[in-house]
C-alpha cells in the first residue's frame, strides 16, 4: 500500500491543492498547476543536466569539469544562469526587432507544449489526448519556424546559412523519427501515449517487461529514433547548425544574454522531450523493467530512463566528431530512411504473425525478425559505404 | 461557445489579412503560418483533434517552411524590398471578393453534411483510419501515387544540373 | 587468406564509445589520468629557465649587500627604457657605488633579459613571480629598490643552477683578486724591503 501511495504521491498532492479552490475555478487551477509543475521541473532538470554534461564531458576527456562553484561544482548552473541574466542584450542595428525577439520565445513555447502529452508516471500525463503522438510532432513543427525566424531576423550571413542548414537537418531527420514512431503505433493500436505505455504492460515469462525495445523491430526502431532525436535537437555529432568551430553559433550567433539562454533552454528541453518520448514509445515509459522492481514509484522509473538516455547522449557527444553537412544529409536519406521503412515492414510482419502458429513459437519469430533486420542493416551499410572509398591524395 | 469561436477566428482572420497585405515577404509568410495554426485550433475546437494536429505538422511544419525557403532562396541575402503595389482599381478587387464570398456561402450552406442532424462528437483517430482504409481507400491510394510521382520528380529535378553535367562526388 | 572486413555503419562508433567509457571510469580510479593542476591550491613545479620581471640580488641578509653599483649599463641597454637609476652621493657630492633610486616599471618591461645579460656585476636577475595583478594601472606597477631587492638565498631557490654557477664564478673572481692583491702586496713589501732608506 505504501508503494502505491508513493506512486500516486504527486497525483494526490495536486488533487488536494485543487480541492482548496471553489468548483468554478478548479479546472483552471488544475491546468495551471500542471503547466507550472512541468515548466519548473524541467527547468531544474535542465540546470542539473548542464552540470552533468560539463562534468561528464570533462571526465571523458581526462579532466575535471567545473569544480569551483560550490562543492564539486554543484552551484555552477546558478553561476551560469546569473551570467546569462546580467549580460547585455545586443540586437544588431539591421535586425528585424519583432521577429528577432519572437524567435526564442516561439522555440521555447513549442518545445514546452510537447511535454503536455508525455506520461511521466501512473496517471501523470498532463493531458491524455487521443492523438497524443501527432500532437507531439505538431509541437515540434513549430520549432522549425522559430529557427528560421532566428536565422533570418538577424540579417546577417552566418545566421542565415546556419538557419538554412538547421532546417534542412531537422526536416530530413523528421522522417526516420516519425516512421520509427509509426511502427510503435502500429503495434500498440493507438496514438495516445498513455495507451502506448499501457500496451507495454505485463511481463514475459513473469519477470521481463514487455517493452517494445525487447523485440527486434523495437530495438532497431529505438536506435533509429535515438539517432534521429540526436539530430532533431541539433546535438553532437549532428551539431553543424551550432558548431562553434564551423559557423560560430549558427542561427543563434546574433543573440546574447537571456535570449541566448532561452535558445539553450529550448534545445535542452527539446532533448528531454524527445528522450521522454523515446522512453515512452520503446522503453515502457513509467513501467519497471523487471517484475520484482514494481515497488519503485513510476515517476522515478520515468526520470531514471530519461536521465539514462540523456547520459548516453552526453556520452555520444564526448565520443564522436561532428558530421559534415552533406554527410549528415546522406546519412538521413540513404541509410536511416530505408532502414526505418524496412523496420516498419518487419513490425507489420511481427504484428500479423502473432496469430499464426509458427514452429518454434515466439523465439523463432524473434530470431527471424532480428535476422532480417541485421541483413538489411549490413546491406545498407555496404551500399552506404561503397561510395566512401578511402581518399587518394595526388600531389601533382 | 461563441466567445471561444471569436477568440479563435479573429486572430486567424487578422493573420490571413496581414499575410495578404504586408509588404515584407517574410513577415507575410510568418503571418500565414499563424493563420494555419489558427485553422488547426479551429479544427481541434470542433472536435477533429487528429485533423488539427496534422494541419499543424503539414501546414506549419512543411508548407510554411517551404514558403520561407522559397522567399529566402529567390531573394537571396539582400534586404527584402517591399512589394510593389499593383495598379488594380479597387472596385474590381471588391467585386472579386464578393463573388468569392457568394460562391463559398452557397456551397457551404447547401452542403449535405449541414442537413444531417448534428451530434456532438469527438472524432476519434481510429474512425478516420477505418474510413480511410475501407470507404475511401481509392482516393488514398491515388494520393499516394501522386505523392510518389512528386517525390520522384523532385529527385530527378534535383539530380540534373543546369548544363546537364554529372555532379562531382565528394568522398 | 585476406580478412573479411565486416564494414558496418557503427563499428567505429562502438570502439569510440568504449574508449570514452574507459576514460570516464579511469578518471575516477586511476590518478595518473587526471593531469589537471588545481590552481591556485596547487601549482606546477618550477622550471629553471622561467622568467617574468627583473629583481636585484643582495648577498648576505640585508639590502646593504646589494650587488648593484649603479653603473647604469642596464638603464642604457633596456629596449623599452623601463629602468630608472639614481646613484647615491655622499654629503660632499661624491658618487657612491650604490643606487639611491632603482625603479623598474613592470607595465613596460617586456622580459627580454637584456639587463641581465649586460650587467657586469651579476646584480640584476629575472624573477619568476607572475601573480602580480593590481587594481591600479600605474603606481603599483612601478617597483622600487625595496621591492626589487631580494636575497641570494631566494635566487638559489628560483634558479638553482644559474645561482650556483654565478656564485662559483664570483668566488673564483674574488679568489683571483685576492691572490693578485696578495701578490702585489708581497711584491710591494719585497720592493719596499729592497728599497734602502
Amino acid at each position: 500500500m505504501m508503494f502505491a501511495d508513493a506512486d500516486q504521491f504527486f497525483v494526490r498532492l495536486k488533487a488536494t491543492w485543487v480541492a482548496l479552490f471553489p468548483g468554478q475555478m478548479q479546472a483552471l487551477v488544475s491546468v495551471t498547476t500542471n503547466a507550472v509543475a512541468i515548466v519548473v521541473t524541467f527547468a531544474l532538470l535542465f540546470a542539473v543536466t548542464t552540470l552533468l554534461e560539463r562534468k561528464g564531458l570533462g571526465r571523458m576527456q581526462n579532466r575535471y569539469g567545473p569544480n569551483r562553484v560550490g562543492p564539486w561544482g554543484l552551484l555552477q548552473p546558478l553561476a551560469d544562469g546569473l551570467k546569462m541574466l546580467i549580460k547585455e542584450d545586443i540586437v544588431p542595428t539591421g535586425a528585424d526587432r519583432v521577429v528577432h525577439f519572437l524567435a526564442p520565445v516561439t522555440l521555447v513555447l513549442c518545445v514546452i507544449l510537447g511535454f503536455a502529452v508525455i506520461p511521466m508516471g501512473h496517471n501523470m500525463a498532463a493531458t491524455d489526448l487521443d492523438a497524443g503522438l501527432v500532437f507531439f510532432f505538431a509541437a515540434g513543427a513549430g520549432s522549425e519556424v522559430a529557427v528560421f525566424m532566428a536565422g533570418w531576423a538577424s540579417r546577417s550571413k552566418y545566421p542565415l546559412l546556419g538557419a538554412m542548414r538547421a532546417i534542412a537537418q531537422v526536416i530530413s531527420y523528421e522522417m526516420p523519427l516519425v516512421l520509427s514512431a509509426v511502427a510503435v503505433v502500429m503495434l500498440a493500436g493507438t496514438l495516445s501515449l498513455v495507451g502506448i505505455v499501457q500496451s507495454q504492460e505485463g511481463y514475459h515469462w513473469g519477470w521481463l517487461a514487455r517493452w517494445h525495445v525487447f523485440t527486434p523491430w523495437g530495438l532497431a526502431g529505438f536506435l533509429l529514433f535515438f539517432t534521429a532525436a540526436l539530430a532533431e535537437s541539433n546535438r553532437s555529432p549532428f551539431d553543424i547548425p551550432e558548431g562553434e568551430s564551423e559557423i560560430i553559433a549558427g542561427h543563434m550567433v546574433e543573440y546574447s544574454g537571456f535570449k541566448y539562454a532561452l535558445f539553450f533552454l529550448g534545445e535542452y528541453l527539446g532533448l528531454f522531450a524527445l528522450a521522454g518520448l523515446g522512453s515512452t514509445l520503446f522503453l515502457g515509459g513509467y513501467l519497471p523493467p523487471l517484475a520484482f522492481l514494481n515497488w519503485v514509484p513510476s515517476w522515478i522509473w520515468f526520470l531514471f530512463k530519461l536521465m539514462m538516455l540523456v547520459s548516453v547522449f552526453i556520452w555520444l557527444r564526448g565520443t564522436m566528431p561532428r558530421l559534415r553537412a552533406d554527410q549528415l544529409m546522406e546519412f538521413a536519406w540513404k541509410f536511416l530512411l530505408p532502414m526505418s521503412l524496412f523496420n516498419l515492414v518487419i513490425a507489420g510482419a511481427w504484428k500479423f504473425s502473432r496469430t499464426w502458429s509458427v514452429p518454434g513459437g515466439n523465439l523463432s519469430r524473434w530470431l527471424m525478425g532480428a535476422a532480417l533486420l541485421a541483413l538489411a542493416y549490413l546491406a545498407l551499410s555496404r551500399l552506404f559505404q561503397a561510395r566512401h572509398k578511402p581518399r587518394v591524395y595526388r600531389y601533382v | 461557445m461563441t466567445l471561444m469561436l471569436f477568440l479563435l477566428a479573429v486572430p486567424t482572420l487578422a493573420a490571413a489579412l496581414a499575410a495578404m497585405c504586408l509588404r515584407n515577404l517574410v513577415h507575410a509568410a510568418l503571418c500565414a503560418a499563424i493563420c494555419f495554426t489558427g485553422v488547426a485550433a479551429l479544427f481541434v475546437y470542433l472536435g477533429a483533434e487528429f485533423m488539427g494536429f496534422a494541419q499543424v505538422i503539414i501546414y506549419v511544419g512543411a508548407i510554411a517552411i517551404l514558403l520561407l525557403f522559397a522567399v529566402l532562396l529567390t531573394r537571396g541575402f539582400e534586404t527584402l524590398s517591399p512589394l510593389r503595389a499593383r495598379q488594380v482599381p479597387w472596385p474590381v478587387g471588391v467585386m472579386a471578393a464578393l463573388i468569392t464570398l457568394a460562391v463559398m456561402t452557397i456551397s457551404v450552406v447547401s452542403s449535405p453534411s449541414l442537413l444531417r442532424p448534428r451530434t456532438a462528437m469527438v472524432l476519434r483517430t481510429r474512425q478516420v483510419g477505418d474510413r480511410l482504409m475501407t470507404d475511401y481507400v481509392l482516393p488514398m491510394e491515388a494520393i499516394g501515387l501522386l505523392m510518389t510521382a512528386v517525390l520522384i520528380g523532385a529527385a530527378v529535378l534535383a539530380l540534373r544540373d543546369s548544363n546537364g553535367a554529372k555532379r562531382r562526388r565528394v568522398p | 587468406m585476406e580478412k573479411l572486413s565486416l564494414r558496418m555503419v557503427g563499428a567505429g562508433l562502438i570502439r569510440g564509445l568504449v574508449e570514452t567509457a574507459r576514460n570516464f571510469t579511469g578518471s575516477y580510479c586511476d590518478p595518473a589520468r587526471l593531469t589537471t593542476v588545481q590552481y591556485p591550491e596547487e601549482s606546477l613545479p618550477p622550471v629553471e629557465s622561467a622568467r617574468t620581471f627583473p629583481f636585484l640580488v643582495f648577498d648576505g641578509d640585508s639590502q646593504s649587500g646589494l650587488r648593484c653599483v649603479a653603473c647604469k649599463i642596464c638603464e642604457k641597454e633596456c629596449p623599452p627604457q623601463c629602468i630608472y637609476i639614481v646613484s647615491e652621493r655622499d654629503e660632499k657630492g661624491k658618487v657612491l657605488k650604490r643606487p639611491k633610486v632603482f625603479d623598474i616599471d613592470i607595465s613596460v618591461c617586456m622580459g627580454c633579459q637584456i639587463c641581465v645579460e649586460v650587467c657586469p656585476f651579476d646584480a640584476i636577475r629575472m624573477d619568476v613571480k607572475f601573480e602580480l595583478s593590481v587594481f591600479d594601472r600605474f603606481k603599483p606597477l612601478l617597483l622600487h629598490k625595496e621591492d626589487l631587492a631580494k636575497s641570494n638565498e631566494y635566487y638559489h631557490s628560483i634558479h638553482p643552477l644559474e645561482a650556483r654557477e654565478t656564485d662559483l664564478r664570483l668566488a673564483a673572481a674574488r679568489a683571483k683578486q685576492q691572490s693578485k692583491t696578495e701578490g702585489t702586496k708581497s711584491s710591494s713589501s719585497a720592493s719596499s724591503t729592497t728599497k734602502a732608506p
